[in-house]
């Protein structure tokens, strides 16, 4: 299979990378391409212009700033990510999720950025970076602006970003208490989308919790916020009754659909398990 | 320099042909292709080095594994103009004319090789791992062989190879 003719242009400036969006040529920017080279191949996609941004520089980064912030440049591999020592260090629901995103072929080329961009329903990030409260920053004619995550999903591969803009990093706001957490996920095989895929992402303040992401993958038509579950954790320890309740709210919270992958009442279990699971873990780190 | 053409379809003239260079296997190749051309293709109709394999086509088995600049790559799911640049390894570039790579003479001795389709890749993706952990685990080897599918399922024996051509690079 090969894709429909395109144009294709691979600027060495962001700025040049923006004007040529400008063109309306139906452009599609192309970072990692292991979401886009194969809808092109399928022809799902038939961008007039594809705008091959790897030759940019500046993007590959992921790196805290002066306030603790997490930022993660347009380029930076999933790859780059699993091997990470500082997402080990201070971020433990992406480094948890990490080695989990498709198979280590396709995680050394593609990016996080770009699996946000695709806005795939299944996404793995997509779930990770809503229970982290994260944000993306795209820039356009106009400047940049960042976007909530959970204000970027417009629907099933859409996004919020205008013709004209690009992607360039996500950005995890800092830990205001110690951060804990996970992303747990069954896959009937390697690269397989999830079954059931849970983000955890917690923040303590002498045992109390301050804060609590909760996102589910694979468990209805899109990524799901578990904010029931968030609010029944904060402001309390993490005991083993407030973390069966916040199971038992994520689980309700999930509309999983019987399918080849499991049944309805098996998928909303899982949630049940990885939630309790992720918080055990969690509580004994705390301990 | 080569020249690639293999997209028979009618052309719209207002797709530029881009020339690019690629180093393949250490030696510089200058092709011109259409931007659509996939580097899997380049490489097995262009170049005529038949030994990276197409399985699904779809970005899961792996078959078409290649390093690119050292990283495995399925070459299906990358355009050839974004190797512009770059250096590409491909099963061919592991032999030298009178002598196997470990990898390979770990496929005789452990019958690491049964229908042989997804050799190529998984040669390319064991030699990625062995070029940046000489001695792995064999959870380590399963671990990066997980994006590489063997349908004749027979892991067991490739794994064993790649243990045993870790050991043998070791000894050198």
């Amino acid at each position: 299979m090969y894709p429909s003719r395109f144009r294709y242009e691979a600027p060495r400036s962001l700025a040049e990378a923006l004007d040529l969006l400008r063109t309306g040529d139906e452009a599609k920017v192309l970072a990692g391409g292991q979401s886009l080279v194969p809808l092109m191949k399928l022809r799902f996609a038939a961008p007039g212009l594809v705008v091959d941004i790897n030759n940019v520089p500046g993007l590959a980064h992921h790196e805290l700033d002066a306030e603790g912030n997490l930022h993660v440049g347009a380029l930076c591999r999933h790859a780059d990510l699993e091997r990470s020592q500082l997402l080990k260090a201070v971020q433990p629901t992406m480094a948890a999720a990490a080695p989990l995103i498709a198979d280590p072929i396709v995680r050394n080329r593609g990016t996080l950025v770009g699996s946000l961009c695709h806005a795939d329903p299944q996404g793995d990030w997509a779930s990770v970076v809503l229970a982290l409260d994260g944000a993306i920053v795209a820039e356009g004619p106009a400047g940049r602006r960042t976007i909530a995550a959970r204000d970027f999903v417009l629907g099933p591969f859409q996004n919020a970003l205008a013709p004209d803009e690009i992607a360039v990093e996500a950005v995890i706001p800092a830990p205001r208490g110690t951060p804990a957490g996970g992303y747990l996920k069954l896959e009937r095989r390697v690269g397989d989308f999830a079954t059931v895929g849970v983000a955890v992402a917690v923040e303590t303040q002498a045992d109390m919790v301050t804060r609590a992401g909760i996102a589910l993958t694979g468990v209805g038509g899109s990524t799901i916020e578990a904010t029931d579950a968030e609010h029944a954790l904060v402001g309390g320890a993490l005991t083993p009754d407030r973390v069966a309740e916040a199971a038992d709210l994520a689980a309700a919270a999930a509309r999983p659909k019987t399918d080849h992958r499991g049944t309805a009442e098996f998928k909303r279990h899982l949630v049940r398990t990885f939630v309790v699971r992720a918080l055990g873990r969690t509580g004994e780190e705390a301990a | 320099m080569t020249t690639v053409h293999e997209i028979h379809e009618e052309a719209t003239g207002d797709v530029p042909i881009r020339r690019i260079t690629i180093t393949v296997n250490g030696e510089r190749r200058v092709v011109e292709c259409e931007p659509r051309l996939l580097l899997a293709h380049l490489l097995r109709q262009g170049l005529r080095l038949t030994g990276t394999h197409l399985g699904c086509d779809t970005t899961n088995c792996g078959a078409c594994t290649v390093l690119v600049d050292g990283r495995a790559v399925k070459s299906c799911t990358m355009l050839a103009v974004q190797a512009d640049g770059h250096e590409v390894t491909t099963v061919e570039g592991l032999a030298t004319a009178s002598e196997l790579h470990p990898l390979q003479e770990g496929y005789r001795e452990e019958h690491g090789l049964q229908c042989g389709f997804c050799t190529p890749g998984m040669m390319l993706s064991a030699k990625a791992l062995l070029d940046e952990n000489p001695d792995p685990s064999e959870e380590d080897v399963r671990w990066a062989l997980s994006g590489n599918l063997c349908r004749c399922t027979g892991y067991q024996n490739i794994v064993k190879s790649v243990l045993w051509a870790a050991a043998k690079l070791r000894s050198e």
